[in-house]
């Protein structure tokens, strides 16, 4: 490294040992963090199939819940099926269009204007909300006054649906190049028509994506519909009126049982929540790369 | 070096150079650095540079010049292994320093890049003290001794001419230099090392006029230490304080339609700027290409 | 963002009329439902916060400030809360201590360690992860992984009984597999996919030119990383922690299920405890009146910690960007 005449043997070799050996170690723990994140993962999975696998069947899947000492194998978990399927239904009806119109404002309305800003930083601010506070809301509000209901599950639902669902839809809305608003502007189409005729269609694939996420993630919410639709065990046919249960709602209730009959229906009800919930991600993804044409 | 003495008479403002001011023979020790034989460069399945081959003097300034594409920047990043930063990167050639293949099986390009440092186009100063990041790198290499690392500051600050602005702000952020200073600040981290070779990817060509000025007064007096090359667009910084010069030129392949990089000429500067022999260099230096 | 810049170009062609300064009413109508759904999100906060607090009023004024916070928790004349904010800080704190670790060594493979390719399984797996319901974790934790670790907490816990430091945290004679530890064990778990894609993001940000100037200097990538990466990124990362702080303590039913449902305080993390949205979880649906209140109570201060939380984390995270786009 010197200045002189004569060429030294260089070697350029190995830096002392210990800085590439803390290199090496470094690079092992983060590999170790992944494993630590694999396994819980892993072994959940295969609890869950195990534990279900067994226990499912149609005759599962569509028949009615029984008190919780009946053996594995007697009666299923057709009602709280069904309630998912409504009240999650119902939640998405309410809040995706909601959640979209108000991402909407955001970027296309209200641009760089404070009260955008502050719209947006509060849903922000509302996605960090307890699923339960949510659910102690909606009972404040709407079950002390119209009793329990799928209705009053789903209105919690909604609220934990509303800001996910704002966020993802601005973040695709963001991604719409301005050149093609620009052009529909110049043939004379006002912002309402450019907005749902070429920027929703430009940003469907993302906000579909986004919608299904957050319909998986209602559909596992528990917490929010403790209160609102108060578990029971039978099918009830009107989501508006009357109490109603729901997957993850059994699985609750199920889990501090100490009978085995009802742990192994709650395996059962767990596998079908997490297929139902991996199917909508999948589904999502799918639809995420076939209109990927403005995400990166 | 007569251009020298000249500058340090007069204040740095830039002046339009005659070309090629310089003594006919290169200061240098005369060893070779760097041994450049038949090396061709690819990125993936692009063949950005082919078949270079040229020595590089202890003690001078080799400046690469030529238009953008040629693959200055990547036979440059090739003398300290930065290409094995990009993947799908790879190379075919020899390339020895100091007689020891800088390719080799148990090369580390961690030790490489100790020795052969290099200056960004950008300044990169680290979002740390002015300190700190002049300490960084005697630091990752063991210096824990504060005496020791103060020492190695000032002494590097003082040969990359900043010391005497800095000194009493050594704890303010790095971040709140200007463009020249920052570049300064580079130039002293790289030296804090003390590199045998200094490589400058076109060290001036984001500051103004006369923070190049000070930066290129730098680069002579950094010789008399180090080894320099520096990839420049500027033809008359080239003229200004380099030694020898390498002309690069993209070659396009009209039927298969196909770039690549090509050194095309090398010599003092001197000669190539006023008796080039090719002439795509002399279409070069008189401007008639860009 | 919006496009209009000097016309209002949502003024149809053919009516740039001095007298046609109305939009169409269609047009107009959009505009206001879009104005009312993004205030909707107002409107449910402010309301939130009000509905709730006037419905929990009846504990405030029947217990006062002393006897909100204090420790004794017994139904329906004592309802101090004190235990439950004790538990859920606890519980969220060994979350943090497990998943930050973890999420940021996950959140520096993907972007330093692995290459492009390579990378895609892993973030599917972090995906998987978070997909997971919180009540499927709670059904795991409470039926497998408590019975489990309740033969390790009872060998720890005897072996360090008498120890200073370790005796403390981690021995103690009520030792059971629901416990402080386990919840912190399962939140970790499920605030990780968060704070791992949230680092990603800021540290995704460090200028490729800051990385290439630590590599030119001769450093090793972990040397680069704590060199360049890390203290670019350290707001942001702040940030992302926050959030994950955030979201541990709101956790619900998993939490519910593992924690043990005993008001307890106790430094012993072997132990079984309490934390305030587990309580209103399992005691909500038969209680009346001032216990009622009570609960509600509770759900509001969970309301204003995380609110609180969330402001500074979503703060800090703000700022931290700014500073790196300026600088």
């Amino acid at each position: 490294m010197a200045v002189s005449a004569d060429p030294q043997k260089v070697d350029l070799r190995e830096p002392p040992s210990w800085r590439r050996t803390k290199n090496r170690i470094m690079t092992w723990l983060m590999v170790l963090a992944f494993v630590l994140v694999i396994i819980p993962l892993g072994l959940v999975i295969v609890t869950v199939v195990a534990k279900g696998a067994s226990i499912i069947s149609w005759q599962f899947l569509t028949s009615d819940i029984p008190v919780n000492i009946a053996p594995p194998g007697v009666g299923g978990m057709g009602p709280a099926i069904v309630g998912t399927i409504q009240i999650t239904a119902l939640a998405t009806v309410m809040a995706v269009p909601l959640g979209v119109l108000g991402a909407i404002y955001i970027n296309e309305y209200g641009g760089k204007g404070l009260l955008a800003q502050v719209v947006r930083f509060m849903a922000d601010v509302m996605t960090g909300v307890p699923s339960i506070v949510m659910g102690l809301f909606i009972f404040s509000i709407y079950t002390l006054h119209f009793g329990f209901s799928g209705f009053g599950g789903a209105l919690a639902l909604g609220c934990l649906m509303l800001p996910v669902v704002i966020r993802s839809t601005e973040e695709m809305l963001k991604l719409v190049p301005d050149s093609l608003r620009q052009g529909s502007y110049a043939l004379g189409a006002t912002k309402a028509r450019v907005t749902m005729t070429v920027v929703l269609p430009a940003a469907i694939g993302g906000i579909v994506s986004g919608a299904l996420l957050a319909v998986a993630r209602a559909a596992g919410e528990t917490a929010p519909l403790l209160f609102t639709i108060l578990t029971v065990t039978s099918v009830n046919k009107n989501p508006f009126s009357g109490p109603n249960t729901s997957l993850p709602s059994q699985i609750f209730s199920n889990a501090s049982s100490s009978f085995v009959g009802a742990q192994a229906r709650g395996w059962g009800a767990a596998l079908t929540l997490i297929v139902i919930a991996f199917v909508l991600m999948v589904v999502a993804r799918l639809v995420t790369a076939r209109f990927a044409r403005y995400s990166s | 070096m007569d251009q020298s003495e000249q500058d340090a008479v007069t204040t740095r403002l830039p002046r339009p150079e005659p070309l090629a001011k310089q003594a006919a023979e290169p200061a240098g020790t005369g060893n070779v650095i760097f041994d450049v034989r038949d090396v061709s460069i690819w990125y993936g399945g692009f063949k950005a540079v082919t078949d270079v081959s040229m020595p590089v003097y202890e003690n001078e300034i080799l400046a690469f010049i030529g238009s953008s594409g040629s693959g200055k920047s990547t036979v440059l990043r090739a003398f300290n292994r930065m290409n094995d930063l990009v993947p799908g990167a790879r190379m075919e050639g020899e390339l020895s320093y100091r007689g020891v293949s800088l390719y080799g099986k148990d090369v580390s390009p961690i030790t490489v890049r100790r020795r052969i440092g290099m200056v960004f186009q950008k300044p990169n100063p680290f979002p740390k003290s002015i300190y700190d990041n002049v300490a960084y790198g005697p630091r990752i290499n063991g210096e824990r001794n504060k005496g020791k690392l103060d020492e190695i500051v000032e002494r590097s600050l003082r040969g990359a001419a900043l010391w005497d602005e800095v000194k009493n702000r050594l704890k303010t952020s790095g971040l709140s230099l200007s463009g020249g200073q920052a570049q300064r600040l580079c130039i002293a981290r790289t030296i804090a090392v003390e590199p045998d070779v200094v490589l400058m990817d076109e060290p001036a060509s984001a500051l103004d006029p006369i923070a190049t000025g000070a930066i290129e007064d730098l680069m002579r007096e950094l010789k008399s230490k180090y080894t320099i090359i520096i990839v420049t667009h500027n033809m008359q910084q080239a003229t200004r304080v380099s030694d020898r010069t390498a002309f690069f030129y993209v070659l396009t392949d009209t039927k298969s339609d196909t770039r690549t990089g090509v050194l095309v000429e090398y010599g003092t500067t001197k000669q190539i700027f006023e008796d080039p022999q090719d002439s795509r260099t002399q279409a070069y230096v008189t401007g008639r290409m860009g | 963002m919006s496009t209009v810049v000097q016309a209002d170009p949502a003024t149809p062609a053919g009516s740039a009329h001095p007298l046609a300064h109305r939009r169409p009413l269609g047009d107009r109508g959009f505009a206001i439902l879009a104005l009312g759904s993004g205030l909707l999100v107002l409107v449910i906060l402010v309301l939130i916060a009000v509905s709730t607090s006037q419905q929990a009023s009846s504990w405030f004024t029947t217990e006062g400030l002393s006897g909100v916070f204090s420790t004794t928790w017994q139904p329906p004349d004592k309802l101090g809360a004190l235990s439950f904010i004790y538990g859920t800080a606890v519980t969220s704190v060994i979350a943090l201590v497990i998943a930050v670790p973890i999420s940021l060594g996950m959140a520096l493979l993907l972007t330093e360690v692995v290459p492009r390719r390579w990378g895609r399984p892993i973030v599917y797996v972090i995906d998987l992860l978070a997909v997971v319901p919180s009540v499927v974790w709670g059904l795991w934790g409470i039926l497998v992984l408590a019975p489990w670790l309740q033969h390790i907490y009872s060998s720890i816990a005897s072996g360090v009984n008498g120890i200073p430091v370790l005796g403390f945290f981690f021995g103690g004679e009520n030792v059971s597999g629901a416990s402080f530890f386990t919840a912190g064990i399962i939140l970790a778990i499920m605030i990780t996919p968060i704070v791992t894609s949230l680092s990603r993001e800021v540290i995704a940000t460090t200028p490729t030119i800051d990385k290439q100037g630590a590599y030119a200097l001769g450093s090793t990538r972990w040397e680069m990383i704590t060199g360049v990466v890390l203290p670019h990124s350290q707001g942001g990362l702040v940030g992302s922690v926050l959030l994950g702080l955030g979201r541990a303590m709101g956790e619900t039913i998993a939490v519910a299920l593992v924690i043990g449902s005993s008001p307890e305080i106790t430094s012993h993390l072997f132990s079984p405890g309490y934390s305030l949205p587990s309580v209103i979880a399992n005691e909500f649906g038969e209680a009346s009146g001032v216990f009622r209140a009570a609960l509600m109570g509770m759900g509001v201060l969970l309301f204003i910690f995380t609110i609180i939380i969330n402001v500074i984390a979503r703060g800090v995270v703000e700022r931290s960007a700014r500073r790196s786009r300026g600088a």
